[in-house]
C-alpha cells in the first residue's frame, strides 16, 4: 500500500522540483536519483505483492475525490483559456462538456454509491508498474543527454527544460495512477492528466512560444488534446452508465458483473471506445503520427511505456467481457483494420520516427483485437506483446533519436553507412529491429500465439488480417533492417558525441530485450499465466506449448554464440563490390560517361502506388468509423429500448 | 582431381568487336552445341566466373573495364581470347586509341583466331582452357600447402 | 521420440543428395524442353564441389556471418519440419533464415545485390500470407500445427483443403525462384541484375547457399506431401509422386513463361491467398 501511494506520489513532487530547478547539474542529478528510486519502487512493488496475486486497497477516498473534482475543473480551465487562445473551437467545446458532466454525475448519482476498494494490485498492473518504473524512466534518464542537444538545436526559444521534465514526471505519476486505480472515478482523472502532459509534450515547441512559434506543433497538439478530448468523453458517459445502471464505479465488480452473465456491453463498448482513442486506434491514429514533431524522448514515452499502452491496458483489463458481442466485435475490427493499415502505411514512409509510429499503431492494433477476442490465449498474447513491443520500441526511439542529433536527420535514406558512421548505435538498432518481428524474439512469439487464438475463435477475418499484416510487417523491418547493415564505403566513425547517458539507457534496453526473450517461459508462467487464471478463471487454450517456448530460448541462445565465433571475423581477402567493372575501388564511386566519376545512390523501395499513406487512411477511418457508429449505435438503441 | 574441370562458368565480355564473334560466342550456347554439356554456364557476374571470354580488342575506353573484371574473378581463372581482333588487335590494331590484343592489358591463356572464330574452335579453346585451369588449381594447391607449412614451422620456432 | 532422431539424421543427409539430384534432374529436363542435351545430372554437385575449390573473397567482414546464419536456420527449419515440429514455428524459422539472406546481400552495398535484396523481400511478401494460411488450414482441419500430429492422421488432408493445395502450389513457383517470378536472382544466363542477391557472393559462400537451397527445397516439397499423408503405404507413395509431378510441373512453367514484372507477382499471389486460401478456410470453419 504504502509502495502504491509512493508510486503515484513520489514522480509528482520530483516533478515539483524539476521545474523549479533551473540549472543542468542539480537536474541531472534529480533526474537520475529519483529514476533509479522509481524504478526500485517499482520493482519492491512487484516483490512485495508477488505472492498474494490481487489484492484491493480500501483507501478513504472522501477527500481525495473532491480534490480531484477540484484539479479537473482546474484542468477544464486550462483547456477552455487556451481553445479559446489558439481559437480551437471544439477543444472548448468538448471540455465544456465533459467535466460538467462528470462532475455534475459525481455531486448527483455518483455520491451515492460507496467505492470500496479505490487501489488494486494484480498481476497485469504489476507488468505495466514494472514497464512504467523501469522502461519509463529510463527514457527520463536518456532525456538528460538528449535535451542538452536539443536545447544546442532550438537556442532561440530559451530554456524549457524544466517544464520538460515536469511533464515527464507528472506523466509518469499519472501513468502508475491510471494502472493501480481501480475506482473508474479515480482512473478518469488520472487519464485526463495524461492527456493533458502528452497535449503540453507535443506543442513543446509550439505553445507558450512568442517569436518562435512552431506552427505544426500547436496545430498537432490540439489534434491529440481534441482526440483525446473525445475519448475522455467516452470514458465519462460509460463511466455514469455504468454508475447509474449497475450502481458501482468499481472497475473489478464491473468486470465480476459480467463474469456472471450479465451484459455489461454498455459500459464496456464506452470505456474501449476510449481505450481506442488513447491507443490511436483507426479513425484516431492521426493524433499519433502527429506526436512526432515532438522531441524524441516524449515520442518514446507516448508511444511505448506510456500514454497508447494505457488505452490497450483498459481494453485488456475489459477482455474477459469481450468476445462475440457488440463491444468484442468493435474492438476486434478496430483493431484488425488498424493493424493491417497501419502496417501497410509503414511500407509507404521514409521518416524513420513515422515507421516507429505506424508500426505502434499497427502493434496497438493486434492488441486490440486479442483483447477484442477476448479468449485466453488471445489475452496472454496480447500481454506478451505489450511488455515485449514497450521494451523494443523504446528502443528503437532513442536509437533513432541519437542518430538524428548525429547525422541530422530522422530519414532512413540518409542512414546510409550508419553501420560504419556508428557502429554500436547500428547494431542496437539492428538488435531492436530484429526484436520486432524475427523469429526467436518476443514479439513474434506473441504474434504467433494470437494467430493461433484467432484461429481458435473461429474468426476468419482476423485470421486473413494476421497473414496479411505479418507479411507486410516483415517487408517494412527487413528493408529498414537491410538499410541499417549496409556497408557502403569507409567512412569516419562519428559516434564518440553520443552522450553517455544516452549509450546507459540504450545498452540497458538491448540487455533487457536480449533477457526478456531469454526469460520468456518464466515471465509468462509466472505473471502472466496466474493473471489469466484469475480473470478468467482457467489459462486454458493457450496456443503455445512450454516446449516452444523453450525451443525459442535455446535459438536466442545459439544466435548469441553463432555472433560471437563468426561475427566480423574473415580471414578471406577483402575485394571491392561489382560495378560492371567500371568501380573505382571504394565501392561508391563509378566511371560513368565521358569518364566522369559518378557516386552510386540507393534508394529503399516505398510502393506508393500500392501502399500510399492517404489511401490506406481513408480505407483505416472510413471502416472503423463504420464500425465504431454502428456497434455504439447497437448498444444505444438496445438500451433505449430496454427502458 | 579437380572439380573446377567439370563446371567452369563463363563470363564474356565485349572489347570493341563488331559482334560477329560475340553472335558465335552465343551460338556455343544454342542446341546446335550446347555447351552446357560439359557443365558451362554462362554467369555475367566476375565473381561467379572460371572463364574470360573477350572478344574484339582493347582500347582506351575499355581497359580499366576489362582489368577490373578480370581482377574481380576469384582464382584459379583463364583468359580465353577470341577472333583476331582480341588476340592481336586485328585490323584495328594500328587504330590511334587501340591497344592491341587482350594480352597487352591481361594475361592471355588460350587464343582462338578468325574473323569471326567459329563455335567449334571457340569450344576447343574452352576446353584447352580448362587444362590450363587444372594446372592453376594445382598451382594453388601446392601454394596453400606451402603456406600452411609456412605456418607451422613458425609456430614450431616460436616455440 | 527416436523416430524424430531418425528421421531428422535423415533429412540432414539425404536432403543435400536428392535436392542436388533434383537440380540436375531440373537442369536435364530444361534442356530437353529446349532441344538440347544438357549437363550430367551430377552437375550441380560439380558446381558446388568448384565452388568449394575457388579463392576465398569476400566484400566485407560481416558478409560470411549472415549467411553462415542463413544456411544454419534454413537447415533448422527443415530439421523442425521432420522432426515433427509446429508447422508455424518452421515457418518463423524459414523467415528468419531469409531475411539473413537478405540483410547479406544489403550489407556488401553493392547497387546489384542490393536491388536483388529488395526484390526477394517483396517476393517474401507475395508468398508469406499463404504459406501462413496453409498452416492455418492444416490447423484447422486436423487440430494441430504439429507435423507428428497431422502425420498421424487417418483422414487425408488433400480434399478438404483442396484450395490452400493450389494455392501454395501456386507461391511454390516464387519459392523455387522459377520462372514468371525469379525476380531477385537466377540460374539463367543475363538477368538485369546480374545475379540479383547472389551478385557478391562466390566461392564457398556461393556453394553455401546453393546447398541451402536444396535443403530449403525438400522441406518445401514436404509440406506438399504432408497433403496426401493418411497414414497408408499407397498415399505415401501417392504422396512422394505428387511431390515429384509438383516438382515436374514447376519447372514446366519455368520454362514457358517470361519473368513477370514485380505487380502480377505481388497482386497474383495476394489474390491466390485471399481467395483459394480463404474461401478453404471459411469452409472448414463454417463446416
Amino acid at each position: 500500500m504504502g509502495t502504491i501511494i509512493f508510486l503515484i506520489v513520489f514522480p509528482l513532487i520530483a516533478a515539483v522540483a524539476l521545474l523549479i530547478l533551473k540549472n543542468d547539474g542539480p537536474r541531472d542529478i534529480v533526474v537520475k536519483v529519483s529514476a533509479a528510486l522509481i524504478a526500485v519502487a517499482s520493482i519492491i512493488l512487484v516483490v512485495q505483492y508477488f505472492g498474494d496475486g490481487d489484492r484491493y486497497f480500501d483507501v478513504d477516498g472522501e477527500v481525495i475525490g473532491y480534490l480531484m473534482m477540484a484539479m479537473e475543473i482546474a484542468l477544464a480551465i486550462v483547456i477552455i483559456w487556451l481553445g479559446i487562445k489558439y481559437k480551437k473551437i471544439l477543444a472548448v467545446v468538448l471540455a465544456a462538456i465533459q467535466t460538467p458532466l462528470m462532475v455534475w454525475f459525481e455531486l448527483s448519482t455518483g455520491h451515492g454509491i460507496t467505492v470500496v476498494n479505490n487501489l488494486y494490485v494484480d498481476r497485469l498492473s504489476m507488468i505495466m508498474v514494472l514497464i512504467i518504473g523501469i522502461i519509463g524512466t529510463l527514457i527520463c534518464v536518456y532525456g538528460i543527454g538528449y535535451m542538452k542537444d536539443f536545447q544546442k538545436h532550438h537556442q532561440e526559444a530559451g530554456d524549457r527544460r524544466p517544464w520538460f521534465f515536469f511533464l515527464m514526471f507528472l506523466f509518469l505519476s499519472a501513468m502508475f495512477g491510471i494502472v493501480l486505480s481501480n475506482n473508474l472515478v479515480w482512473l478518469y482523472f488520472f487519464w485526463e492528466i495524461t492527456t493533458l502532459c502528452s497535449f503540453f509534450l507535443i506543442g513543446y515547441n509550439g505553445l507558450f512560444h512568442k517569436k518562435h512559434e512552431d506552427k505544426v506543433a500547436t496545430r498537432n497538439a490540439f489534434r491529440a488534446l481534441i482526440m483525446n478530448l473525445v475519448g475522455g468523453l467516452g470514458l465519462v458517459i460509460g463511466i455514469i452508465i455504468l454508475g447509474s445502471y449497475y450502481g458501482t464505479l468499481e472497475l473489478s465488480t464491473m468486470l465480476k458483473i459480467g463474469s456472471m452473465g450479465y451484459s455489461v456491453a454498455a459500459p464496456a463498448i464506452f470505456l474501449a471506445f476510449a481505450g481506442i482513442t488513447k491507443a490511436a486506434q483507426m479513425p484516431f491514429n492521426s493524433w499519433l503520427l502527429g506526436a512526432m514533431v515532438a522531441p524524441t524522448p516524449t515520442s518514446a514515452l507516448l508511444h511505448s511505456s506510456t500514454m497508447v499502452k494505457a488505452g490497450v491496458f483498459l481494453i485488456i483489463k475489459l477482455a474477459p467481457v469481450m468476445g462475440w458481442n457488440v463491444a468484442g466485435i468493435m474492438v476486434m475490427m478496430v483493431g484488425g483494420i488498424t493493424f493491417l493499415m497501419a502496417s501497410f502505411n509503414a511500407i509507404s514512409q521514409s521518416n524513420a520516427k513515422k515507421v516507429l509510429a505506424y508500426s505502434t499503431v499497427a502493434n496497438l492494433g493486434l492488441i486490440v483485437a486479442c483483447a477484442g477476442v477476448g479468449s485466453p490465449g488471445a489475452v496472454w498474447a496480447g500481454i506478451m506483446l505489450i511488455i515485449f513491443h514497450a521494451v523494443t520500441k523504446s528502443l528503437l526511439f532513442l536509437c533513432v533519436g541519437t542518430a538524428e542529433h548525429n547525422i541530422g536527420s530522422r530519414d532512413i535514406e540518409d542512414m546510409d553507412g550508419l553501420f560504419e558512421r556508428m557502429p554500436r548505435l547500428a547494431m542496437f538498432m539492428m538488435i531492436g529491429i530484429a526484436g520486432m518481428f524475427l523469429a526467436p524474439m518476443g514479439m513474434l512469439i506473441s504474434k504467433w500465439d494470437a494467430m493461433i487464438a484467432f484461429v481458435d475463435s473461429n474468426n476468419i477475418i482476423l485470421i486473413l488480417i494476421i497473414c496479411f499484416g505479418s507479411a507486410a510487417t516483415a517487408f517494412y523491418w527487413a528493408k529498414w533492417l537491410g538499410k541499417m547493415s549496409a556497408i557502403v564505403a569507409k567512412e569516419e566513425n562519428i559516434q564518440k558525441s553520443v552522450h553517455k547517458e544516452e549509450w546507459f539507457s540504450q545498452g540497458t534496453h538491448v540487455v533487457l530485450v536480449v533477457l526478456l526473450c531469454l526469460c520468456f517461459p518464466f515471465v509468462s508462467s509466472s505473471m502472466v499465466v496466474p493473471y489469466l487464471e484469475s480473470g478468467f478463471g482457467s489459462a486454458a487454450g493457450l496456443g503455445l506449448t512450454s516446449y516452444d517456448l523453450i525451443i525459442m530460448c535455446v535459438m536466442i541462445g545459439a544466435l548469441i554464440l553463432i555472433f560471437a565465433f563468426f561475427f566480423g571475423r574473415t580471414n578471406k581477402r577483402i575485394v571491392p563490390v561489382y560495378m560492371a567493372g567500371a568501380g573505382k575501388g571504394d565501392n561508391l564511386t563509378y566511371v560513368g560517361s565521358m569518364q566522369k566519376d559518378t557516386q552510386v545512390v540507393l534508394r529503399n523501395w516505398y510502393m506508393e502506388s500500392y501502399f500510399g499513406e492517404v489511401k490506406m487512411n481513408v480505407i483505416g477511418v472510413i471502416t472503423t468509423s463504420v464500425a465504431i457508429v454502428i456497434s455504439i449505435g447497437l448498444v444505444l438503441g438496445s438500451m433505449i429500448g430496454g427502458m | 582431381m579437380s572439380y573446377v574441370t567439370k563446371s567452369p562458368w563463363i563470363i564474356h565480355y565485349d572489347g570493341s568487336s563488331c559482334n560477329g564473334c560475340d553472335i558465335e560466342v552465343l551460338a556455343c550456347l544454342t542446341p546446335m552445341y550446347d555447351v552446357e554439356r560439359f557443365g558451362i554456364i554462362n554467369t555475367g557476374n566476375p565473381k561467379h566466373a572460371d572463364v574470360f571470354l573477350v572478344t574484339g580488342a582493347v582500347n582506351e575506353q575499355n581497359k580499366g573495364v576489362v582489368q577490373q573484371i578480370y581482377e574481380q574473378m576469384p582464382e584459379p581463372k583463364v583468359v580465353v581470347a577470341i577472333g583476331i581482333c582480341a588476340c592481336s588487335g586485328g585490323v584495328f590494331r594500328d587504330c590511334y586509341n587501340v591497344m592491341g590484343g587482350i594480352d597487352t592489358v591481361i594475361p592471355v591463356d588460350c587464343y582462338v583466331p578468325g574473323c569471326a572464330a567459329r563455335p567449334e574452335a571457340i569450344i576447343d579453346a574452352v576446353v584447352k582452357g580448362l587444362g590450363v585451369l587444372a594446372e592453376k588449381r594445382a598451382a594453388m594447391e601446392v601454394k596453400e600447402d606451402k603456406a600452411e607449412l609456412a605456418v607451422e614451422t613458425e609456430g614450431k620456432q616460436n616455440e | 521420440m527416436l523416430t524424430a532422431i531418425i528421421s531428422v539424421i535423415a533429412y540432414l543427409i539425404l536432403a543435400p543428395l536428392i535436392g542436388g539430384f533434383l537440380a540436375g534432374v531440373d537442369r536435364i529436363i530444361t534442356a530437353r524442353m529446349q532441344g538440347r542435351f544438357g549437363p550430367p545430372v551430377l552437375q550441380p554437385f560439380y558446381d558446388v564441389l568448384k565452388l568449394r575449390e575457388k579463392e576465398n573473397i569476400t566484400v566485407n567482414r560481416v558478409q560470411d556471418f549472415y549467411v553462415i546464419c542463413f544456411f544454419i536456420f534454413v537447415v533448422v527449419t527443415g530439421g523442425f519440419f521432420f522432426a515433427g515440429g509446429s508447422l508455424l514455428l518452421v515457418i518463423f524459422t524459414l523467415t528468419l533464415a531469409s531475411v539473413f539472406l537478405i540483410v547479406a546481400a544489403f550489407s556488401s552495398g553493392s547497387a546489384y545485390a542490393q536491388v536483388g535484396a529488395e526484390r526477394e523481400l517483396l517476393q517474401m511478401m507475395a508468398y508469406e500470407p499463404m504459406v501462413l494460411l496453409t498452416a492455418v488450414g492444416f490447423y484447422a482441419y486436423t487440430g494441430s500445427f504439429r507435423v507428428d500430429d497431422i502425420m498421424q492422421g487417418s483422414n487425408m488432408p488433400l480434399i478438404p483443403l483442396v484450395g490452400i493445395f493450389v494455392g501454395y502450389i501456386f507461391i511454390l513457383t516464387i519459392k523455387f525462384r522459377k520462372s514468371p517470378f525469379d525476380l531477385s536472382m537466377s540460374h539463367h544466363a543475363h538477368q538485369e541484375l546480374v545475379a540479383g542477391l547472389k551478385t557478391e557472393f562466390s566461392g564457398r559462400t556461393l556453394a553455401l547457399i546453393e546447398v541451402a537451397h536444396w535443403y530449403e527445397n525438400i522441406f518445401l516439397l514436404g509440406i506438399v506431401f504432408l497433403f496426401f499423408v493418411n497414414g497408408t503405404i499407397l498415399m505415401t507413395v501417392i504422396g512422394i509422386v505428387v511431390c515429384l509431378l509438383a516438382y515436374f510441373l514447376e519447372i514446366c512453367i519455368d520454362n514457358s513463361f517470361a519473368r513477370m514484372k514485380w505487380q502480377v507477382a505481388l497482386n497474383s499471389a495476394w489474390i491466390a491467398a485471399l481467395v483459394l486460401g480463404g474461401i478453404n478456410l471459411f469452409v472448414i470453419m463454417i463446416g
